[in-house]
């Protein structure tokens, strides 16, 4: 059964990243950026990382895909008349070849490595949830705050652009 | 069972997709959606080594890569709204005032 979903996932979500690139329309290819989300986050589950299929599905697909529809809404674009770099052919050849050879290495490669000390049986015991809190506010805790700080450096920046600037006032001499 | 390879054949492909759309789109805003799809793939890379090496490692390091787009994508798209609002237009080729 899983070949078959991950066969699925694959390439529905490989189809919609094509249709997210290609088509015209700005808020077509938001959609189909939202459908590449949630079948990845399929894949994620198939490989046992519920809590970050659980994550992809709220953070991505419910806020980062609305907040690029609220602006794609806002600004009210047109389809632009030259969507497409002038020279876009030679990418698209230089591309076909980074990604045959990429393939190349990923399928002949064997791939062995040292085992990490989280099994499926130990991880499933007390769930991947638990198995991710244990170690991320262990080992990781810096790098945690770390992103939460770059979380609010964010924000506060994202407020300042955004912000519509407002007159100043100059004092009369 | 599903090989490794297979997952990161996936990942290379949807990476390479993303890409192309970095270089050959012209609007802002599908440009920062092809990045996306591009820090997808690292994460899919990421969480199938992490499954098939039996580490947390990876799963951790995807957490904090959904963390870093969510901020890139916030800041992207003000970015995009003060430009618009000068200049009526997302073209990248348009935006070139600190081009040397």
């Amino acid at each position: 059964m899983v070949p078959v979903f991950f066969s699925y996932f694959s390439l529905v979500s490989i189809l919609a990243g094509v249709l997210t690139v290609a088509l015209p329309n700005p808020v077509h290819c938001g959609l189909a950026l939202l459908t590449l989300l949630l079948h990845v986050a399929g894949l994620f589950l198939l490989l046992n990382a519920e809590f970050l299929f659980v994550i992809q599905i709220i953070v991505y697909a419910g806020a980062i895909v609305v907040l690029y529809l609220f602006v794609l809404m806002l600004l009210n674009l047109k389809t632009d008349e030259r969507v497409l770099h002038h020279r876009y052919a030679v990418i698209l050849v230089a591309a076909a070849a980074i990604c045959g050879g990429l393939l190349l290495m990923a399928l002949r490669s064997p791939f062995q490595g040292a085992k990490g000390h989280a099994p499926v049986e130990a991880v499933l015991q007390d769930g991947g949830s638990y198995a991710i809190g244990i170690t991320i506010f262990n080992e990781y805790l810096l790098q945690f705050e770390i992103v939460g700080v770059f979380l609010l450096g964010a924000i506060i920046g994202a407020i300042v652009l955004a912000k519509t600037p407002t007159a100043v006032d100059v004092e009369p001499e | 069972m599903v090989p490794l390879s297979a997952y990161v054949a996936v990942s290379a492909v949807l990476f390479v997709t993303g890409l192309i759309g970095v270089l050959i789109r012209r609007n802002f805003i599908i440009v920062l959606m092809a990045i996306e799809i591009m820090l997808n793939a690292a994460n899919v890379n990421l969480v199938a080594f992490s499954h098939y090496l039996e580490s947390m490692t990876g799963q951790i390091v995807a957490l904090f890569v959904i963390a870093i787009a969510a901020g890139e994508a916030a800041v992207g798209l003000a970015i995009i709204i003060v430009v618009f609002r000068g200049k009526i237009s997302t073209n990248v080729d348009e935006i070139n005032l600190l081009k040397w």
